[in-house]
């Protein structure tokens, strides 16, 4: 998987039948979205009395994120653009009241009647243009005003997104300031690019002494429960990465190539060095890299 | 679809300023048993349109329901039942929401509204 999904076609597109029973299927993505969503209930902070809350989760896709949200005893209503795999939550018999619609045209509830929302690796389908009609910053801001409208006061949204480039990240935060959100972006594991995670949290109404975000994890050089190889806990690692990458591009222009290798070739021929293989078509010829 | 995320939904088109309720066309209603909480029926009912609520349980065919509700109704087991039973047990299967406003239909099938604006309508 080289391309993002996200830029490979529209999410209702791209999740079609064969895509969501893979996704659904994957142990992987299923302890992920496990996870991911007990953080999000984590940093949604609903008042610890067991009193079942009715929460909106967006993007819900087959239902694994909306398993947990029932697995901590709330009511939710799910909506997804993509019927394959809605589909498949039907299959797998979730609690929650499942919808066809797309955020980016608003959510379509009445004012003040949820108690939270979450949404799991989501929302940043919303930065592409995948139809002409479709403007990102137009949509951006139908689905955070309507977010906005429809939570109750003083409820939260907690949004884990996955943004492409800073440029992203950038464009869906402040699209969810603009339209009156307090909170602000909650990274867990900043400094592992596989384990980093991005948690919107918005809260609904001024901020006050209650709504101080969350302590972000993996800051204090916590260790992280992903199965990553190399921990990199050094807080410069990501200049070095920027780094890496340019220095090899340059490099490899200067030693390798053709070209280079039949000049080589022909100097040493010039020399008088004896043996030296001929000049075919596989001369110098790109090969599949082994592992 | 329960009667309890019927109460929140509204007509999301452009204009429409009138877009709740949505009234209900029934071809197909199912019961599903949930748990049974009073902390989240008393929770939930000053979120609810009870007059909404009240209508959409006659559209499904539960008379039992009482057009207003007042704080000492919440005390007698029986109304939350009867009250848990309509907001959370019966599902529309097979049907429509009808925008108010506009007369848009909104196909339900297999329990799911498909809630999907054309482009004229955003």
């Amino acid at each position: 998987m080289s391309l993002r999904p996200e830029r490979q076609a529209p999410p209702e597109i791209f999740y079609n039948e064969t895509e969501a029973r893979k996704y659904t299927t994957s142990s992987r993505i299923i302890e992920i979205q496990a996870k991911l969503t007990e953080r999000a209930l984590e940093l949604l902070a609903l008042p610890e009395d067991g009193v079942p809350r009715l929460l909106l989760d967006i993007g819900c896709g087959s239902g694994l994120s909306g398993e947990t949200l029932t697995e901590n005893g709330h009511h939710w209503i799910g909506m997804d653009i993509s019927e394959a795999m809605i589909d498949i939550a039907l299959e797998r018999e979730v609690d929650g009241d499942l919808l066809i619609s797309d955020i980016g045209q608003g959510l379509g509830f009445r004012p003040g009647s949820l108690d939270g929302a979450i949404s799991i690796s989501a929302v940043q389908w919303l930065c592409n243009a995948d139809k002409s009609c479709n403007d990102p910053r137009a949509r951006l801001k139908a689905f955070f005003s309507s977010l906005y409208k429809s939570l109750a006061r003083g409820a939260r949204a907690v949004l884990q997104i996955y943004p492409e480039n800073a440029q992203q990240l950038e464009m869906i935060t402040t699209a969810a300031m603009r339209v009156g959100f307090s909170g602000g972006l909650v990274v867990d594991y900043p400094h592992s690019t596989r384990a980093k995670k991005y948690f919107l949290c918005l809260l609904c109404g001024p901020p006050s002494v209650n709504s101080v975000l969350p302590k972000a994890k993996g800051e204090d050089g916590g260790s992280e429960s992903d199965d990553d190889t190399d921990e990199e806990e050094n807080g410069t690692v990501d200049v070095s990465e920027r780094q890496r990458p340019a220095k090899r591009a340059k490099n490899g222009k200067k030693i390798k190539g053709k070209a280079w290798l039949l000049k080589k070739k022909e100097q040493r021929r010039n020399k008088g060095v004896p043996n030296v293989p001929r000049d075919t078509k596989y001369t110098g010829r790109k090969r599949k890299a082994r592992f | 679809m329960r009667l309890l995320t019927h109460n929140m939904l509204s007509c999301n088109i452009k204009g429409v300023t009138k877009g709740f309720p949505l009234s209900i066309e029934v071809q197909k209603l199912d019961t599903k048993e949930t748990d049974f909480n009073p902390d989240f029926l008393r929770n939930i009912i000053p979120k609810l349109e009870w007059k909404a609520f009240h209508d959409a349980a006659v559209s499904v065919g539960l008379n039992d329901i009482p057009e207003q509700v007042d704080p000492v109704m919440l005390e007698y087991t029986e109304f939350l039942q009867k009250f848990h039973h309509a907001l959370l047990e019966v599902h529309l299967e097979e049907g429509a929401l009808i925008c108010p406003e506009t007369g848009r239909r909104f196909p339900v099938t297999k329990g799911v509204p498909n809630m999907l604006l054309l482009e004229d309508e955003v």
